[in-house]
Order: C-alpha cells, then structure tokens, then sequence
C-alpha cells in the first residue's frame, strides 16, 4: 500500500494514499462527525457534518469525500470547524420534529448524540417550518415521518443498493422530501419490505411498524394460549440492544426474557428451518429427477420473494414452492401442535420474532394459512422484542440461560446456519447428500457457499451427478445473477437468494448500529460466526435428523416430504406482481 | 413550492408518442440522459404527463422515482399541462414588495385553480414564477407572451375576459 504523509491536528500520520481525510483521520485514530455518511453505501458530502480545515484551501471541505495529498496539513478541531458543525446542527434543528423524549429512536439516534456531544443547546439561532407533509403508515411493516428527517438520503442510497429505487428526494429546497414517485404511497410501489432503508437511517424518520402493543394484549387475554418462535438470526444480534459485543449468542438468555414475558410457548424457528430443508430438498430432489422448473430459488426470504413478483415475474416458477421457515413453524403450531395439545387453533395466537420486517408483510400473504388461520398472527423485529423486554425492566443480561420448549424448539446446526448467506444452501446440501447417496455423509462443512462474499458458486458431486449451485445476498446481487438466469447464461440447478447483503444477520429488522461503528465493523460476519460456532458445537447438525422433525411426518405428515399433505401445510404460492 | 401533480386524462397522438419514443432511443445508454429526455418529453407534450415520466423511465433504465426526482427539483419542468392562455404572475422580490401576492391571488380566485394548474376546460393555466426583468414595471404578469404591468387585483377581471372571448 502506498502512503502519504499528512498532519492532523499539528500531528504527522502516515497514512494510505487515496484515501478520504475522514478513512485518514479514522486510520489515525481521530473521529470526524459525519450524518449522511454511510460506508459503502451513501459517500455524497451532502450534509456537511464532517467540514474540516485544510491549509492553503479557500474554505472548508468535506472529509467523507475529499481525498488527502501528500504534505496536507488538516484541522478537525480548530474554532472554525467546531463553528461550522454547530450551525450545520443548528439549521437541521430548525427544520427538525425534535419530540426527542418520545421518540423510537432517542438513546440511538445520530443526530440527538452528535448535539449532545457538541453541546448544541435547546434555544438555537434559527428558526423554519417543519417539513410539510403526512406520515407514510401504508405499509404493513413501515412508516416513515418525514419531519424527522435529514435529508441524508442514506435511505435512498440503501434503497439503490437493493437495486430497488423506489424512494429518492422530491421537490426542492424546503420542500424537499423523501417519497416515492408522484408521491405514491409506498404500500402502491414496487417496495420490497426489506427494511435496509430503516437500519441505514439515522434518526428516527423510519421505522418499522410496531406491534409490540399487540402482543402485549394478547399475552394479557386470559382466553389465548400465545405461542412465540425466533428465527436464527435474532439470537446473534438482539445482545447489541443490552450493550453485548456484537456477534454475541444470547439465545439461553432471549428464552429465559420470552418465558418472563409471559408467552405459554417459546419455539425455535430453526425447527421450521429443519422443516423447509426437508422439504425444499425433497422438491429440489424430485424437481430434477422429474424435468422440473430449474434452477430451482430458494423461498425463505420474503424481500427476495417481493422482489421476484415485481421485478422477474416471469422467474415465480423458479422459485422453491415451500413457505419459509416462519410459516412453516406458524403453519405446524396452529395444525400438528393444536391438534396434539387439543387446542382451538383459533385461540392460539401465533408470533414470531424476526430479523426482518418483510416478514411482517409475508404473514399477510395469500395461502399462508394452514389451519384456514393465518400462520403467523404478528410479526415483530429484533428490536420491537428488545423494546418489550425494556418495558418489562427485565435485566437481559443477569437472565439464566434456558431452553426452548420441546414440543417445536429442537433444532439442528442447519437451521441455526439459515441466518446467513449460504446457510440455507450448505444445510440443502447436507440433506440432499445424504439422501442421494443413501447414506449418512461424515463431510458436512460447505465452505465454498459460506462467507459474506456477494456471490459464490460452487459445483458439488453427489448421489452420481453434479450439481452446480450459486449463493446471494443482497438484491443487488440476485438481479445480477438473475439477469443471466433469464438470459439462459447461468447452468445453475439450485440458487439461494438472501435479500439483504450477508443474509438474515444483517437483516432490516436487526438492532440499527450508526454509521461510526459501521464504518469499524463488518455487523453481518460478526453475527453470522455466531451463528456458525453455534453450528459446529450442536450434537445433530443435519435436518432430517432432527428427531421432532421426524415424529412429525411419522405422526402427521405421513405421505413424507414434499406429499400432499406437505403441499397443504407447507407449502404455498407466489404473484406475478410486476413494477 | 411543491410540484403540482396533474390528474388530468392523458391523450397523446401518434406523431407525439413517435417522436418521444425517438427521442427516448437517441439518448439511451448515455450518461445523465434523464434531463435531456425530459427537455424533450416537454417540448413534445407541452408538460410532463405522468404517463411520460413512465415511459422515459423505462426507456432509459432508470427508477421512476429518479426521473420524478429530477422532474420535481428543476422549476423549468411542469408537471400540470398548460392552458391555451397561460398566465405567469411574477413572485418577485420587486413585484412582490408592490403587491403581485394580491393579484395571484385574485387570479386564483377568478379561475378556481392553484398555481401549477389548468382550468378543466383547458383555457387557463396559472403559474408563480421568479424575475422576469420588468421590475420597472412591478407587479407584473404575463399571458402568454403578452406582458402586462402596473397592476391592481382589479385589473385582472378585465384581462382575462379579453382573453376568454377569443
């Protein structure tokens, strides 16, 4: 690497040339306030938080843009630059809804901590009229209020990466606003509910729709047996909203938080997990042996699956016809369990708790409705859990470790390892090898389709054929690779496609970390190596051996995987939506 | 002031949609290619029918939102079809500080649109715009190329039957 020498602060660094003064500084070890600053994600210089001082030049640059030279000399701290974020934060103030105390996002809010820290006080120079403008609640799983936005557009640049676009800045000067176009509501556009716009805003002008008030009325209705499943990823990342390191593993902990919350079960979505691989890879299984649709996608991730109807109707048949974990275990509580326990279906209420907030929109979906009753009654995020547990004044941390509840909550390390990009992949093939070559296999590791790479391919031989599988994450890449698919240029027979970049870890519905600890840590491979050691250290590391999942056909689904009765159950249908 | 949105029923003729289409294929592929495809879009239509920004969009390759993005930002982009009579009141600051708010807003009155509007009938529409160079002559306003100055909220009634017996 080249470097270059520069000064800091009357300081000599050396530091690698071509970077920006802000990635310099930062290298040095000295902190630049940015707003709309977002690594590799929003890198425009828009908000002007990061001004500094450069010797020689005419006024202020912008440090998240402006690269550094040989010989520059640079102040963050001199009285013109303290000035200068003081105003910047005082003109966003004066067009800011600041009902801070109420507010979701107030303790984590980047706007709120960079006023404190600049000692910006209540009474500011500047007065303007908060953004015009109603409330977007259209949705199912968002809502954004503009008159706490920035203007940052770090919402948009997510929403480009996703290779959606479908919000952008409209209108100009004060009345700028974020919207959609002709300022449709975002439940009438091609939005794909992933929530990235939501975990990149730094304020609280997005935020997924809370149905922490839902659960709460009917854990307290005497007459409804509530029963509650987590997906993997939840476990890796709800520790960071009690101040654990992330990629902590708290999954005894978030067990023990659910009991004392008062939810009558507490199952393991990676029971479902279990469930989709048996019957994903008996489908991909029969769809080969049979001349079915290929490459067959995967279904799991209901951004992905939102994504396809819009934008590759023509591709829905490619896509596994399996419900997604979620709706699977939904699906087997309100069916098999009610029916065993001899419960009324209609007294159970269902919830789930997810790292996402598609999922919120995929409980409402068509044929997601086993017992003639929705599967999955309310969705909640990572972070609307965390909010029920801070309300109750549980203390996360000194809980005891517990287990999840027997009757749906056993698991394997492959449907631990769905959280993340490959993991439903990896954990396909460890059935499919299986069961193709009629034998239990002693090599189970993956380790072409595992890592945070954006797209990884890998050609696997097994039961006497190869079969030829690709890995993506983030939907920028899946239209890549589809646009090949659709062009016959891919010879792919199975592909996982996970929405969000890194898979579920790094979901919209996780805990949001601000830009700063962004721009020092990759989130989606700290969580997901929490989920892989958890993998590694689990007795029973493959689906089908999975003694729950086993009782289950034998007792219920008795024409086996991928059966009629499966087809009922399990799996469901999709829309050609288009944009 | 925020982009007006027209509701109106879009009708295009073939040598319209032609041209556009020819238009839309002559700037494909190039870079920044949404603000000269909707320079263009205007002159064809007159404004910027929602059906428009559509077609640009997909013609080009990029989101809808971008291109109304753009559409909205720069005041020189209308988004509401013009009247056979168009009447632009100036907003300012020397034909503000005599009064054109008050003719505006008998004009608004008059016609029963906003700003950014077109009377059903498509005989009149209204816009604010900025300087246009006649403060000597504040507050003015213009139909169509017609500059008329020195005006009182009274002078408008008389104005405007001028032009609805043409």
């Amino acid at each position: 690497m080249d470097m270059v020498n520069i000064k800091v602060n009357g300081v000599s660094y050396e530091v690698p040339q071509g970077s920006t003064i802000l990635e310099a500084a930062r290298y040095a070890g000295i902190d630049i306030p940015t707003l709309c600053y977002l690594k590799d994600i929003n890198q425009i210089g828009a908000c002007r938080m990061c001004m500094v001082e450069v010797k020689g030049a005419r006024s202020l640059v912008a440090a998240c843009i402006y690269a550094v030279a040989d010989g520059m000399e640079i102040f963050t701290n001199s009285p013109k630059v303290q000035e200068s974020r003081k105003m910047t934060l005082e003109l966003l103030l004066s067009v800011h809804d600041r009902k801070c105390l109420t507010c979701e996002r107030s303790g984590n809010c980047e706007l709120q901590t960079l006023c404190n820290e600049m000692g910006i006080e209540e009474d500011t120079r500047f007065e303007g009229a908060l953004p015009a403008g109603e409330k977007d609640t259209s949705t199912a799983y968002l809502e954004r209020n503009n008159a706490k936005c920035i203007l940052c557009r770090r919402c948009v640049a997510a929403c480009q990466n996703q290779h959606v676009s479908v919000i952008g800045a409209n209108n100009r000067g004060f009345d700028t606003s974020i919207g959609c176009a002709f300022e449709t509501p975002l439940a009438d556009v091609s939005c794909v509910a992933c929530g990235q716009c939501i975990v990149s805003c730094p304020t609280g002008a997005l935020t997924e729709k809370d149905y922490t008030q839902d659960v709460l009325d009917a854990i307290n209705d005497p007459e409804k047996v509530v029963i509650v499943q987590t997906a993997p990823a939840v476990r890796a990342a709800l520790g960071e909203e009690f101040g654990l390191p992330i990629g902590t593993n708290v999954e005894g902990k978030m067990v023990a938080a659910l009991r004392r919350l008062g939810f009558d079960k507490v199952f393991d979505t990676d029971f479902g997990a279990d469930m989709t691989i048996m019957e994903e890879a008996s489908e991909f299984i029969h769809r080969v042996q049979n001349g079915g649709k290929l490459p067959m996608i995967t279904s799991c991730s209901p951004g992905w699956v939102k994504f396809c109807e819009h934008y590759y109707p023509d591709l829905i048949d490619n896509l596994s016809t399996c419900k997604s974990p979620q709706n699977m275990t939904g699906a087997l509580i309100k069916t098999w369990y009610a029916q065993r326990e001899g419960i009324d279906p209609k007294n159970i209420v269902s919830v789930s708790v997810m790292p996402c907030t598609a999922k919120k929109f995929e409980i409402k979906r068509d044929h997601e409705d086993a017992a003639g009753l929705p599967d999955v009654d309310i969705s909640l995020t990572t972070r609307e859990l965390a909010r029920l547990i801070k309300k109750a004044k549980l203390n996360f941390n000194a809980l005891p470790d517990e287990k999840f509840d027997d009757a749906m909550g056993v698991s394997t390390g492959a449907g631990v390892i769905f959280g993340a990009t490959g993991g439903v992949m990896e954990a396909a093939l460890r059935t499919a090898a299986d069961v193709l070559e009629g034998k239990s296999l002693e090599q189970i590791d993956y380790h072409e389709v595992r890592g945070t790479a954006s797209f990884k391919e890998a050609t696997y031989h097994v039961g006497g054929m190869d079969v030829k599988v690709a890995v993506v994450s983030g939907l920028s890449n899946a239209d890549a690779l589809l646009k090949k698919v659709r062009a016959g240029e891919a010879d792919y027979q199975f592909i996982e496609v996970m929405c969000c970049p890194g898979g579920c870890v790094n979901g919209g519905g996780q805990p949001i970390q601000s830009a700063t600890v962004r721009a020092y840590t990759d989130l989606k491979s700290a969580r997901a190596k929490a989920l892989y050691d958890q993998d590694k250290a689990m007795p029973l590391r493959k689906s089908h051996e999975n003694p729950v999942l086993k009782k289950c056909y034998e007792e219920f689904l008795t024409d086996g995987p991928n059966g009629h009765k499966a087809h009922e159950i399990l799996h469901t249908s999709y829309v050609k939506r288009g944009i | 002031m925020q982009k007006r949105i027209s509701h109106l029923p879009f009708h295009d003729t073939p040598e319209q949609a032609q041209k556009l289409d020819a238009a839309i294929e002559g700037l494909k592929g190039q870079p920044g290619a949404v603000m000269p495809a909707l320079h263009q879009a205007q002159d064809i239509y007159g404004y910027l029918p929602q059906e428009v920004l559509k077609k640009i969009a997909d013609g080009l390759g990029v989101s809808l939102e971008e291109v109304f993005g753009v559409a909205t930002f720069y005041s020189q982009f209308s988004l509401t079809p013009k009247g056979r009579n168009h009447i632009s009141v100036c907003l300012g600051t020397a034909c503000y500080v005599k009064g054109s708010d008050k003719v505006l807003d008998r004009l608004v009155a008059k016609l029963g649109i906003q700003p950014e509007e077109c009377t059903e009938d498509g005989e009149f529409s209204l816009t604010a715009c900025r300087c246009i160079g006649a403060c000597g002559l504040a507050p003015v306003m213009t139909v169509n190329d017609e500059v008329y100055g020195r005006l009182v909220p009274e002078d408008v009634d008389k104005i405007l039957a001028q032009y609805a017996a043409k």
